[in-house]
Parts: structure tokens; sequence; C-alpha cells
């Protein structure tokens, strides 16, 4: 059961080369053998959405795609997000309007909120919620979220 | 010179401001630091094997061939953590009667819940464990299950523990005046119910993890823990690991949600701590998602037979119930089971006047799940019963739930008084709370809106609540009982080199916004910019003792040990500064990392100027003068068993009759926790702790067969509130300041999820309130409502 692979994956625009067990999931493999602990895994069956980050320019649980899978692939987690995903407005909108509390669903939820904005998405509070419905956040009770993701598209509209 | 007490006197830099917290900036750069996030030199995991069956006899357990696999440094049988390990028994002396057996870190001879651990794999890696649990070979007698909490009770029903008569770990009996002789008279109207709740759980999205490390040399355990109270699982280690106390250290940094669940006594985690002292390197465990529903604390799980009896004009005669809690098969270390009970039979009621009540609770051991202390201990039961009772004998009376609250609501100006049963309430504002809800729901609006589309076949209700929320507890909470947790917290303030300031306080963060508020209460009171505070929570090797964080407490009691401190180093500072100054002390402040004149706002020196003359240059000093740039004060509660806050909440919901839905339109709460330190920051611990009561009220249950298999233990089958269905959440405030403290500040962090419930089941109730049928069960699910409809059988 300990058979293992390599793969090479590009990681907020740094390669890696690294032997793998094949059934290591990508978000085990980011925290474990890259360091990049910024990636959670909150239930490990794609349902609670903490482990989402971008696969190839889409998002994807990372809990539920194996770390093989993902050879070849340019991955970005939230280390990336100011800097290959130019987020920093988002970001700065979630610290000030206090859309986090204890952190821990933060990157899945950057991920899906940057995927609705780049998607050319309105401000438009139902939509929102209908979009990041499957991040699940215990915290906040969203309201916080769906104001900073509002913010963000408002102000990038001026 | 200005002494604590006027500090309030003149507008505030910091405090009363929403200032976003600096700790998120870091967690929004992916640079937590969470316990799973750490891997430390010759790390090794302990990976649990865990009962299937609910009740069962553990005859043998061979681990023979899971020794030998892959990876496996060691295997463990209950038996084997057993023999280094003190058991622990979850009882307390102020509950007298409560009863449980000594348990230990992993079932012995008996299994008594589906998920007790029974044996441990550590291993080099998580997945190995994994493989090598299923070379463990249990041969298990399965023992009937007791499940439901009623049948539990029964003289027929297996026993949990043979030692003891029945299954009940404890009964407690209020009364106050005369119930069943008030009733008696003609001219009440008395209304009966049998209120279920279901059990739920915390479901934080950080499962419970440990990495324990332990260094033979210096015979110290070193606990890294997602938790809310280190010092006292500090004590509960040392204790039952028979350690020096000060040879443990437990050390929290980022924790991911806790509510209440990561504040007890877990047997995978004590054994975690067992076996990295038996194997002198560091063990991690961390729980996934199954064992999370399967393990973490659940809460809640009553049934509630209740009346309220009633006077024409509203005015409540008194109230009475008979409360049976499951439990589970032991009541949990060290905070006990029985607590949530113990709530309820106390604050059920609190916001109102009325003279008898006669309230019996009963706390019932089965095969389940332990249930404990979670986020509103008791409260969302406790305000359930008076409010939908409230309700529910206003419609029987015809009035108004408004009015009938008018009518039996403490006033205003009654503080300080007591309620029927005891508890005593100062600065409380139960009909100021109610006016701010009224206007800010526009209550009549709503109602014309309710009228208008009842005829037109959509049925939407209105419901409150008036709520009191437990905070800022003394030590007659726990420690009073015997419990090691303290309800005194420290502070400490230190002046550094380059004039800024290290504050370090014994309440601990968990997302709610702790170290920010410790932050703007130091820079506020001692008078640096925020961002030349450093904050040092967590660690019992560096911070002043103290309870952490639980029932809302570490603003108010947290809080007022910071700004104490803060200002007796402020003075001591002016001490110094007076002497190089030639000047004295209340001629001097301190404004922005500068020494100032007070009536001039002159500045005179820095305060990095001043450090390095104490620091390095003590020979431009006076012999006699010993300056000291480090305070620490400590506080606690003295006047009161809590500082009871108080609210009131409201909810708009629509009800499908055909599907059973439940659509909540809007939610409204309006808090009194006192000085508002952040209200960006308590704004959102409403919000949050709102969605939390939604999610019991609504959606989340553990849901158990008859053998005691928990049918729903994954985030899928497990529904808690998504964004998509959660309403806007409007919060406002009346700040009646406490008077048992400087800062003025009561807890916030619970009251949502304490009153949303109550405001749910009375809107349902008034939704459906035409149709001549009401929803007594919670969560109340479409399924339930449909039921209550008659439109399913």
């Amino acid at each position: 059961m300990t058979k293992t692979a390599q793969i090479a994956v590009t990681v907020n625009g740094e390669k890696y080369v690294e032997d793998v067990p094949v059934r290591m999931n990508l978000a085990d493999f980011l925290r474990t053998k890259l360091g990049l602990t910024g990636t959670h895994v909150g239930c490990e069956h794609g349902v609670c959405g903490a482990c989402t980050l971008f696969l190839d320019g889409v998002t994807a649980r990372s809990c539920l795609t194996l770390a093989v899978q993902a050879d070849g692939a340019q991955i970005t987690t939230i280390e990336g997000y100011e800097t290959v995903k130019n987020a920093s407005d988002l970001i700065k909108n979630f610290h000030n309007r206090n859309a986090l509390q204890c952190g821990y669903c933060t990157a899945g939820m950057l991920a899906t909120s940057i995927e609705y904005i780049e998607q050319g998405n309105p401000a438009d509070r139902e939509k929102v919620k209908e979009h990041i419905s499957g991040n699940y956040c215990r915290c906040t009770g969203y309201q916080a979220i769906v104001d900073a993701i509002c913010t963000t598209i408002e102000e990038r509209q001026g | 010179m200005s002494g604590p007490a006027t500090i309030f006197d003149k507008p505030r830099d910091y405090i009363g401001k929403s200032i976003p917290r600096s700790d998120a900036a870091r967690l929004l750069r992916g640079q937590g630091r969470y316990v799973d996030d750490m891997q430390l030199p010759r790390m090794v995991h302990a990976v649990f094997l865990r009962s299937p069956y609910a009740h069962a006899k553990i005859n043998s357990i061979d681990v023979s061939e899971a020794t030998q696999a892959a990876g496996v440094i060691a295997v463990y049988t209950g038996k084997d953590i057993a023999k280094h390990v003190e058991p622990y028994i979850g009882v307390l002396s102020h509950l007298p009667g409560l009863r449980s057996p000594a348990q230990y870190p992993l079932a012995v001879d008996v299994a008594r819940w589906q998920g007790e651990p029974v044996a441990v794999v550590v291993c080099t890696s998580r997945a190995l464990g994994e493989d090598a649990l299923e070379l463990i070979n249990i041969s298990y007698e399965q023992l009937p299950a007791v499940t439901d909490t009623l049948d539990a009770l029964s003289s027929e029903s297996p026993l949990i523990h043979n030692e003891y008569d029945s299954n009940l770990a404890w009964k407690r009996e209020v009364e106050a005046g005369n119930l069943e002789e008030a009733f008696a008279k003609e001219d009440v109207i008395i209304v009966e119910k049998q209120i279920k709740f279901g059990r739920h759980t915390g479901v934080t999205l950080e499962t419970r993890a440990t990495i324990c490390d332990y260094i033979p040399g210096d015979d110290e355990l070193i606990m890294y823990y997602a938790g809310q109270a280190p010092h006292m699982l500090q004590f509960i280690l040392a204790k039952h690991m028979n350690m020096l106390e000060e040879n443990v250290r437990v050390v929290a940094h980022d924790v991911g949600g806790s509510f209440g669940i990561k504040v007890h006594t877990y047997g995978d985690e004590i054994a975690t701590a067992i076996i990295a002292k038996l194997l002198r390197r560091p063990v991690k465990f961390t729980a996934d998602r199954l064992e999370s529903f399967v393990t973490d604390i659940h809460a809640r799980d009553h049934v509630v037979d209740a009346k309220i009896g009633v006077r024409k004009d509203g005015s409540i005669v008194g109230m009475g119930f008979n409360d049976f809690t499951g439990i589970g098969p032991f009541s949990m270390y060290p905070r006990t089971s029985a607590i949530e009970c113990n709530q309820i039979l106390n604050l059920t009621g609190a916001p109102y006047q009325f003279e008898h009540y006669h309230a019996v609770g009963n706390v019932v051991f089965q095969n389940k799940t332990l249930m404990c202390q979670y986020r509103a201990v008791g409260h969302p039961i406790a305000m359930a019963i008076s409010d939908c009772m409230l309700e529910e004998a206003a419609r029987a009376i015809g009035m108004d739930p408004v009015q009938i609250r008018r009518k039996n609501l403490i006033p205003d100006d009654a503080y300080p008084t007591k309620s029927a049963t005891g508890m005593r309430f100062d600065d409380l504002s139960h009909h100021a709370c109610l006016d701010k809800l009224l206007t800010i729901m526009d209550y009549d609006a709503l109602l014309a809106d309710q009228a208008e589309n009842r005829d037109n076949g959509i049925y939407r209700g209105i419901g409150f609540v008036s709520l009191v929320e437990v905070t800022n507890p003394s030590p007659m909470f726990y420690g009073i009982g015997g419990a090691p947790i303290a309800s005194q917290d420290g502070a400490t303030v230190r002046l550094d080199a380059a004039g800024a300031l290290h504050v370090s306080s014994s309440v601990t963060e968990q997302g709610q916004g702790t170290n920010a508020i410790l932050q703007q209460i130091a820079a506020d009171v001692f008078g640096v910019a925020m961002a030349r505070v450093k904050v040092t929570t967590g660690d019992t090797a560096t911070v002043p003792y103290g309870g952490g964080t639980w029932a809302s407490r570490g603003a108010g009691i947290g809080g007022e040990a910071m700004l104490l401190a803060s200002h007796a180093l402020k003075e001591q500072v002016l001490d110094v500064a007076a002497v190089i100054l030639q000047a004295k002390p209340d001629e001097l402040d301190i404004a922005y990392g500068e020494v100032v004149m007070k009536d001039t706002g002159e500045q005179k020196i820095s305060l990095g100027d001043l450090a390095k003359i104490v620091y390095y240059r003590g020979n431009e000093l006076p012999d006699d003068l010993q300056p000291e740039l480090i305070a620490t004060r400590h506080y606690r509660v003295t006047d009161f068993p809590f500082v009871f806050t108080n609210g009131a909440m409201a909810a708009h919901v629509e009800v499908d009759t055909n599907t059973g839905f439940i659509k909540i339109l809007h939610f409204w709460a309006v808090e009194d926790c006192g000085r508002v330190i952040n209200p960006q920051l308590v704004d959102d611990q409403i919000r949050g702790g709102v969605v939390q009561g939604i999610g019991g009220a609504l959606y989340e249950e553990c849901v158990y067969d008859t053998d005691g298999q928990m049918q729903n233990a994954t985030m899928a089958d497990y529904l808690v509130p998504m964004a998509s269905e959660m309403p806007e959440i409007t919060v406002a405030h009346v700040e009646t300041y406490t008077k048992t403290s400087v800062l003025g500040a009561k807890g916030a962090g619970e009251a949502g999820t304490g009153g949303a419930p109550a405001a749910l089941m009375n809107a349902v109730n008034n939704a459906l309130a035409p149709l001549d049928c009401g929803m007594w069960q919670m969560p109340m699910t479409p399924e339930r409502v449909l039921r209550a409809l008659g439109k399913i059988g």
C-alpha cells in the first residue's frame, strides 16, 4: 500500500518534483510535502469546501484530488492569492469586514470568491450566497463574507 | 491622577471602535498555525480503533498482526493505556448527587458508545496507521444498547453501569412559591406542551487535534492544543499522568473554531500524551470527520414536559417543567454533563416576573456519544421553554406576543433584583431591547404583510424571544465544585526598549477576536498606537494563570484584567517620567507613544527614549528609583455569581405548507452586552451565534438508530447552515454597563445561539397558527412540519 510515483507540479509559480504515495491526496501533499499549510482539510470528502484551491485555473477540492492526478498541473493556493491571483483587494475586504473568524474555512472561501469574481458575476447578494454555498463557515454566519465579496466587485467596477 | 474609574470620562481612541483585528491578516495569507500544520522531528501518529458498537463487552484484543505492520511503532489497548493514568470522574461537589463512574482514556472491559476508543496504533504515518487498524482483532460481545432517554429510566431498561441501580446520573428539583396550588385557581389559563430538542454537535471546521512531545531530560510534557482552556488541561494532564504541574506545558496557537467543543477532556488526547511520554517522542493525533462526529461532545438532547399559567390580562402566574436529558454513558470530565440541565433549571423564565415555579431536571445515561457544554449551554432550551410557552399562552388568550412580554418582563428600573429561581440580576434592559427591536424590524409593517399574504395562502410568521445570557462567571460556576477551572484571569503588560507594549493574557483566541480586543484595550488605556502592541495568549509557560475561554468571559474578565494592568503600567511609567522630567506624575499623561503634559498635550519624551534610559542608562536615574516597566493584574467577578446580559430577538419566516420547508426571511437581534469594545467583532459574534442557533432549530441533528449507531456522521448527511439558506441578520445594541468592572463589558458570544431557536419556533408557530397546528420539536425539519400539518403520517 505504499506505492509511490513521481510528480511535477507548479504551485504558486514555483516548480516542484516530488515522490508521493499514490493514495495521497493533493491537500496532504501540499501540507506535508511542500509545507504549504494554508490549505485546510475539514471533511475529507468534498463537502465542506475548506480545501478548495485552483487546479489549472479552475476550483477543485484538494481532498478529493489525488496528488498524482495533479502531475503537470498549475496549482494556486491561498499562499498565492495576492501574488498569482491579484486578489489583494478581496483579501483586504475580508480583513476589513471581518469575513473570517477562526480562519479555517478561509482558504476555500477565498478560492470560491475569487472564482465568482473572475467569472464576472454581479454584486448580487443572493447569487453570491448561492455560489459560496459549497463552502461551510461555522463562525461568521456568512453575512460578512457576502459583504466582502460584493464590496470587492463594486470597487473593481469603480 | 485619573484612576481606572475615570478612564471612560473622556472619549477613547480605540475602545468602542470597529477596528479590523490584526490576527486576520496572517490567516488570510495561509499563515495560520493550527496544530495539524505542525510537524516535529521524529513525530509519529496516533491512530485510534473505535468501538463499532454502542454497547459491547470486550472479550479479547489481539494486536500481534498489527504490531508487525509497515510503519507501526507500537500498539496499545485500553488496558495498556490504563496502567499509566489515574482515571477521571465527571462530578462536581456543588451538584450534589451527580454520579458517574471512573473513566479511562480508552475503553477497558466494556465499550459504551459507538466511537469510544478501544485501541491505538502508533505509526509513522496516519495512512499506514489506518491500514494497521484493520489488523487488530477484537472479540466483542454485543450488549443491549440504551438509547432512548425516557426508556433508559424504566425499571426494565438494561443498565449501562452495573454498579448503579438505574441509568439516572442526576436529578434536581427547583421550587418557588406553590405552582400546583396557584394553577388550581379558577382564573388561571394553563397551557401544556411537550417540547423536544434534538442532539446536535459543534462541527468545528478544524477537527480536534493535538501534538504531544516529551522531553525526558526535563521530565517535561508539551501539548500543542487546539483548545480553549490551556491551564485547565495543564492541571488535568499533570494530575492524571502523575507529573509535576510545572512540567506540563500546554500551548494553543490558532484554533479553528471551538464553540465549547474544545474545552473538555477527551480520552484520545490524554492517550496521545501518555504515548508521547512512553515513546519519548512527539505524537500527533488529528481526528478525522467521522471521529469528530462520534467523539466530539454532543449537545442538547432534551424532552421537556412544560406548562405555563397566565391570567386573562396576560400576567404570568407560574411555569413548570420536567426535563429529561440524555448525556451518553459518562458525565464529561471535568465540567460534568449536568451543567446544561442545571442552567435550564436556573434560567427558564429569567426575563420575567412571576411567583410560582416548579422545575425538575433528570440527567440520564445512554449509549451515545457524551453530551456536554456547547455554545449557549442550556440557554436555547431554557429560552424556548419560557418564550415558546409564553407565546402559546398569548395565543390561548388572544393577546399579542409583544404585549404579553411588556406585561411580564422585569421593569428596567427594578434592578438589582432576583428571579423566582433566586438568580440575581443587575444592569439589564429587557424593555429597552424590546423597544429597539420593534423599531428596527418595523413590527407593524410585518403584521400587515402577514395578513395580506395569508389571504393568498402564504404563511409567514413573526416570532420573538427575550433572553438572558450567563456571562463573566465567578468561582460559583466551577471552582466552588472542585473543578480545576479558574474564573479569574490575568494580564501582563510590559514596555520594551523600543517603546512598544508586549501584553499577555490567560484568555484565549479561537477566532472571536480576543487578541484584538486585548490589543485595543491595552493600546487605549496605556496610550500607544495599536500597531505597537504585541499580544500573546494560549501558552501556559508564558501567560498569567487563568481560565481561558468559556461562558463568554474573554472580554468581560480578560478585558478588565488587561485594563487594570495597562493602567497600572501607565502609572509606573509616569512615576519614572516624572523623575526624568522633574515634573509631578499627575501633570503627565501618555498619548500615542509619548509622555505628554496633561494640560497642553506638549510632547516631553517618547516611551522608547524613556525605556532606553531605564534599560540601558540606569546611571542617569537616582539610585533610590527602581523602575518597573512591567505590570500584572488579575480580575475576578466578586459581586455576583454571573454577570447576566440580556437581549431581544425576532425571526421572520415563511413556511411552505406543501413542502414543509421553512425559509427565514430576516432575523433581528438587539443585545445588551454592556460596553461594546469593538462593534464589528461583537455584531459578527451575534450573527455567528444566531446562525448556530438556526442550525439547531432547523437542520442539525445527530440521528441515532435504536442500536445506538449514529446514522448521519458525515458532513454530507449532517446538515449545517449554508450561505444560501441564511437570512440577513440585523444587529443593534443597548449598552448598560455592568457595575462589576471598570470596563463595563459583559459577554456576547452565546446570546445568538441561546435565543435564535426560541424566536424561530415562535415564528413558525405564529405562521402555522391559522392552520391550527404547531411545531414543538427541533430541528423543525420539513418532514416534521408536514407531519404537524397532518400531510404525512
